[in-house]
């Protein structure tokens, strides 16, 4: 049986020959497909679905549609989800639901549903599938068009009839209207299926360019206040017609009909009393339950169990508000219907444009907290008038005095009223979503694996395989340290800065930003880019190079390699790629248009290997014919390991190195013979350790945008002369200031290694901050630290103190180069 | 010396692609981007297209039926493809077009062979594919076989060639292919479920 109050025959929307069984606050109940959870529960007489969030007042269904402010329900299976419309939620086998009072939970465990995004192009979108919806979408395919139709339910009014280029999305609502007619869209694909594929996804956004839009939203009934508007029983009159329509469910047997306009047939049901003209509801009474039994017309007392109210059609615009729609209010109408203003190509059809018919207005209702305006919100019409009471005026205001209209259902039934007693030609603003979208549908695909983008270098796969872990950098994954089973993080990495200071070793460099640099004036331009001079770099030869902003702070760094009289060879920081890349074309195109210069990001064409270590020269001979004479910052083109090779011999360690750069399908070949060559694997935490034993910064460690290359100890790499990005900036008097915060070396007294980013203070207990830790390890040189301190170099020798939360280490300013201070060792 | 491509490790995943959408990679083919000074397109430009044997192409289109072709990639920006192992000679034959032969070129010529690798997408499932990530308008009215855009795909940026009315080349950076190979054969599994 599938409720007693379901007719013997009829239900549009129904299939009577199947059954599905669901359960209803843990009762299990039967029904038929094609009914919602509403028309289910009302076909049982389950009356009360749920309670006022404030009042806990009992609830029953009010409508049949999105405008239903009392019916949210929480599902328990499937994903689970708080906060769903029973008018609108499907019914399956299996289907698990609770009632609600105002506040649904998020469920407990992880929603392992797939959601998806697609986007979507049309000339016509048409939001609404009923008969004008239909009606247009049809024009619209029939002339050719490409057309998209949004319906919100499982069926659009009438079928559209095959036509190439027409998309009917089903459940689904169009949520947003945004700037040059993008709509948003969900789409809802397999909760109304019990058991839907696993491969399928759950819902689907939609991102809508339409060409024109045509809101076919039709129009929402309007409720009419008296007190005790809010019993379970008291429904719209429109929406209680369309349970006995399209479901073949009686929403009551007996019932009184309170309509200002005209009245719909109710088969089925005994109309025991008309509200006329004239007269209103002044009461209405209650069983044990809460639910409806009787209505009060001033002294009589009419025993029922439905009341059918309708207060007139009010077109649905939130779309059309969206778009900057403007509104009026239509006495012929009854409501408030479009009246221009909208942005982009959007026309409004059918009876969202109002309804016209003989509409007279309800009597005003007196003074009354059982009047209840917003029922999701438990707000009452004495809520409105204690806020026009204090002086508000604008229905803004009184909605944000009363929260009328800013519950989940957007106050479709409620903002429309309290609009119309502030006597507002309009009702409050309606903000996308028009309705509620879940998180894990926004995220669509971007979850998990594929939250963001992983870049991996050639090489990644063996480092993983080896053990390593892995640093975030930007987007890349960089191999940090590769722990040998036992090992702590330290003894891997001074285990590994041993191999490079001591032996060979080698380091994954691919990530770093490669540039390559053609024209007659590359050399002119670089002179301008970079804080030194390229121009006079001679063939073959590399150069370090610091690149500044307008302002003069340092932007990046890296080495720029001269491979012929107008082709260069930059690197830049791994993070910092793209940025330099899209300066250097910012200052080409606008500034620099004279300039005969083209640049191109060969980041991804090259894999780079760090040979570096004593032994490195060596065992980079069996593998490759090195000239007899390959000074340091030298290039040679040739071939490394029987691959085609650029080799820079440069070094960020201190030690005698060599960035090898082979095209990068060969990478994890380079790198699986310089490996068994014999080289140990290092990751980024010792490269991090070598490099500032030597005092080489790194740009975004060391530096913040306001280190100039002077504070950074790199006033060598500044030419004397020529009009390059910043220098104009370092000749103001506050770059050159004295006591600016400088490199410095620092050494703890204690044998701690210092936190990056603790704060430097002269005295313990000082609250006056000189600088603070920049980076910080322990090395093959023990514990040491980089800093930036007031003064720099002239506090030398002096003792301050690195301090954070929980601890204050005492520690000794000193030169920031803590290893190899001749530079001997590169040249082994 | 064998070259390996950065999304060998998927090979499996998508060589079980089939039906409607199939999904696989063109390994190692040459590429050159080639930058034109603008003023200088005009009378190079004919030079470089008699190199290749074809015209360069127009805004967002691509001109060559087989090897070589060219890909508009934005203004006097141009990327040429060709068969593995033909960089050599595509830049010192671009490099004589542009004027080297002369004593000084005008624009650039660099070999992107390795930097990135294409992805061909075929079957008639393949334009929705896209479209879950790809915000431009595909359809044949907008997009047509010839067409190429840089664009972004998900959250890596690719350049999209259309080369017949069901197949797509997709070129990626390759630090970005096992991500960008990833997402695709995800948002390929509802049609490949059908398909199997």
């Amino acid at each position: 049986m599938t409720g007693s109050l379901r007719t013997a025959r009829g239900g549009s929307r129904i299939d009577r020959s199947r059954r599905v069984t669901f359960t209803f606050d843990g009762v299990p109940y039967e029904a038929h497909p094609g009914d919602t959870l509403a028309s289910a529960l009302l076909a049982h007489g389950v009356r009360v679905v749920a309670r006022g969030p404030y009042s806990g007042r009992p609830r029953g269904v009010y409508s049949c549609g999105a405008e239903e402010p009392n019916a949210f329900v929480q599902v328990e299976s499937g994903p689970g989800e708080p906060m769903v419309r029973a008018t609108r939620l499907e019914v399956h086998e299996g289907l698990r639901a609770v009632p609600l009072a105002g506040r649904g939970r998020l469920a407990g465990r992880p929603d392992t549903s797939r959601y998806d995004r697609t986007y979507a192009h049309c000339d016509v979108l048409v939001v609404g599938g009923g008969r004008s919806g239909v009606a247009a979408a049809r024009a619209a395919a029939e002339a050719g068009a490409r057309v998209i139709l949004a319906d919100d339910q499982p069926r659009p009014a009438a079928e559209i009839g095959p036509f190439r280029e027409l998309t009917v999305l089903r459940r689904t609502t169009v949520t947003g209207y945004y700037d040059h007619d993008l709509l948003t869209a969900v789409e809802r694909r397999t909760d109304h299926l019990a058991g839907a594929p696993a491969h399928m996804a759950r819902q689907r956004l939609w991102h809508i360019r339409a060409g024109r839009t045509v809101l076919a939203t039709g129009a929402l009934e309007r409720p009419v206040l008296f007190p005790g508007n809010d019993r379970p029983g008291i429904m719209l009159a429109h929406a209680a017609a369309a349970y006995i329509e399209r479901y073949g469910v009686l929403p009551g047997r007996r019932a009184v009909v309170f309509s200002t306009h005209e009245e719909p047939e109710l088969p089925g049901v005994e109309i025991v009393r008309r509200i006329r003209a004239g007269e209103t509801v002044t009461g209405t009474e209650a069983g044990d339950d809460g639910v409806l039994t009787a209505v009060l017309v001033g002294g009589e007392r009419v025993p029922c169990d439905l009341l059918a109210v309708s207060g007139g059609w009010n077109p649905n615009l939130h779309l059309y508000g969206q778009a900057g729609g403007r509104t009026r209010w239509s006495a012929e109408h009854g409501g408030f219907v479009p009246d221009g203003g909208a942005r982009g190509d959007l026309s409004v059809v059918g009876r969202a444009r109002g309804v016209p018919g003989a509409f007279t207005e309800p009597p005003p209702p007196q003074d009354s907290a059982r009047i209840y305006v917003d029922f999701q919100r438990d707000a009452t019409l004495a809520d409105v008038w204690r806020a026009t009471g204090a002086g508000l005026t604008s229905g803004e205001h009184v909605k944000r005095f009363t929260t009328i209209g800013t519950a989940a259902d957007q106050g479709r039934t409620s903002a429309v009223i309290t609009a119309r007693l502030l006597g507002e030609e309009s009702v409050t603003t309606q903000r996308p979503p028009v309705e509620p979208i879940t998180f894990a549908l926004l995220a669509g695909r971007d979850r998990g694996a594929l939250l963001a983008p992983v870049r991996r270098t050639p090489m990644h796969t063996w480092h993983e395989e080896h053990g390593a872990l892995f640093e975030n950098v930007g987007d890349w994954k960089r191999p940090w340290y590769y722990p040998r089973p036992g090992e702590s993080m330290e003894d891997a990495v001074l285990r590994e800065c041993r191999a490079a200071r001591e032996d060979a070793a080698a380091l994954d460099a691919s990530t770093l930003g490669k540039i390559d640099v053609q024209g007659p004036d590359a050399g002119e331009f670089l002179d301008r880019f970079y804080t030194g001079r390229f121009s006079t770099l001679r063939t073959g030869r590399c150069r370090y190079g610091v690149m500044c902003g307008t302002d003069g702070m340092i932007f990046d760094d890296g080495v720029v390699a001269r491979l012929g009289s107008d082709h260069f060879h930059l690197t830049t920081t791994t993070g910092n790629a793209g940025a330099v890349l899209d300066r250097i074309e910012e200052w080409l195109q606008t500034e620099w248009p004279g300039l005969r210069v083209r640049c191109t990001s060969v980041t991804d064409q090259w894999a780079t290997v760090a040979l570096v270590g004593p032994r490195s020269r060596d065992l980079l001979g069996t593998l490759a014919d090195l000239p007899a004479r390959f000074p340091f910052m030298g290039v040679h083109t040739g071939r490394v390991a029987g691959l085609p090779a650029r080799v820079f011999r440069i070094s960020y360690s201190g030690e005698p190195a060599y960035e090898i750069n082979v095209p990068s399908w060969h990478g994890l070949t380079l790198w699986e013979a310089v490996v068994n060559a014999g080289a140990t694997p290092y990751g980024t935490e010792t490269m991090h350790v070598l490099r500032a034993e030597k005092g080489y910064i790194v740009v975004g460690q060391e530096t913040d945008g306001t280190v100039t290359p002077a504070d950074a100890g790199l006033s060598w790499t500044l030419a004397a002369d020529g009009d390059w990005i910043g220098r104009r900036s370092l000749r103001r008097p506050d770059t050159a200031r004295p006591g600016r915060k400088r490199l410095v070396g620092l050494r703890p007294l204690d044998d701690v290694v210092l936190t990056e980013g603790a704060q430097l203070v002269d005295a313990p207990g000082a609250t006056a901050m000189r600088g603070h830790v920049t980076s910080a390890y322990r090395g093959t040189v023990g514990s040491f630290a980089l800093g930036l301190l007031a003064g720099g170099a002239t506090r030398t020798g002096e003792r301050v103190y690195a301090v954070t939360a929980d601890r204050t280490v005492p520690v000794e300013v000193t030169d920031p180069v803590f290893y190899d201070k001749e530079g001997s060792r590169r040249d082994g | 010396m064998t070259a390996r491509s950065a999304i060998e490790h998927l090979s499996g995943a998508l060589a079980r692609t089939g039906g409607p959408a199939r999904l696989h990679e063109l390994p190692f083919p040459s590429q050159v981007e080639l930058r034109l000074d603008d003023e200088d397109a005009d009378s190079f430009g004919p030079r470089v297209g008699q190199f290749l044997s074809c015209d360069i192409p127009a805004a967002a289109r691509a001109t060559g039926g087989g090897d070589p072709y060219v890909l508009w990639l934005g203004p006097g920006w141009y990327l040429i493809v060709d068969r593995p192992g033909r960089a050599p000679g595509l830049l010192s034959g671009l490099h004589g077009a542009l004027g080297g032969d002369c004593g000084g070129t005008c624009g650039s010529a660099v070999d992107v062979s390795a930097a990135r690798t294409v992805l061909e997408l075929t079957g008639p499932a393949v334009r929705a594919v896209l479209n879950h990530g790809c915000a431009l308008d595909l359809h044949p009215r907008a997009f047509k076989p010839g067409d190429c855009a840089q664009t972004l795909l998900a959250q890596a940026q690719v350049i999209l060639h259309q080369t017949a009315p069901h197949d797509y080349r997709l070129f990626v950076r390759t630090s970005y292919a096992d991500y960008l190979a990833r997402w695709l054969l995800d948002a390929m599994s509802e049609y490949q479920a059908a398909f199997s």
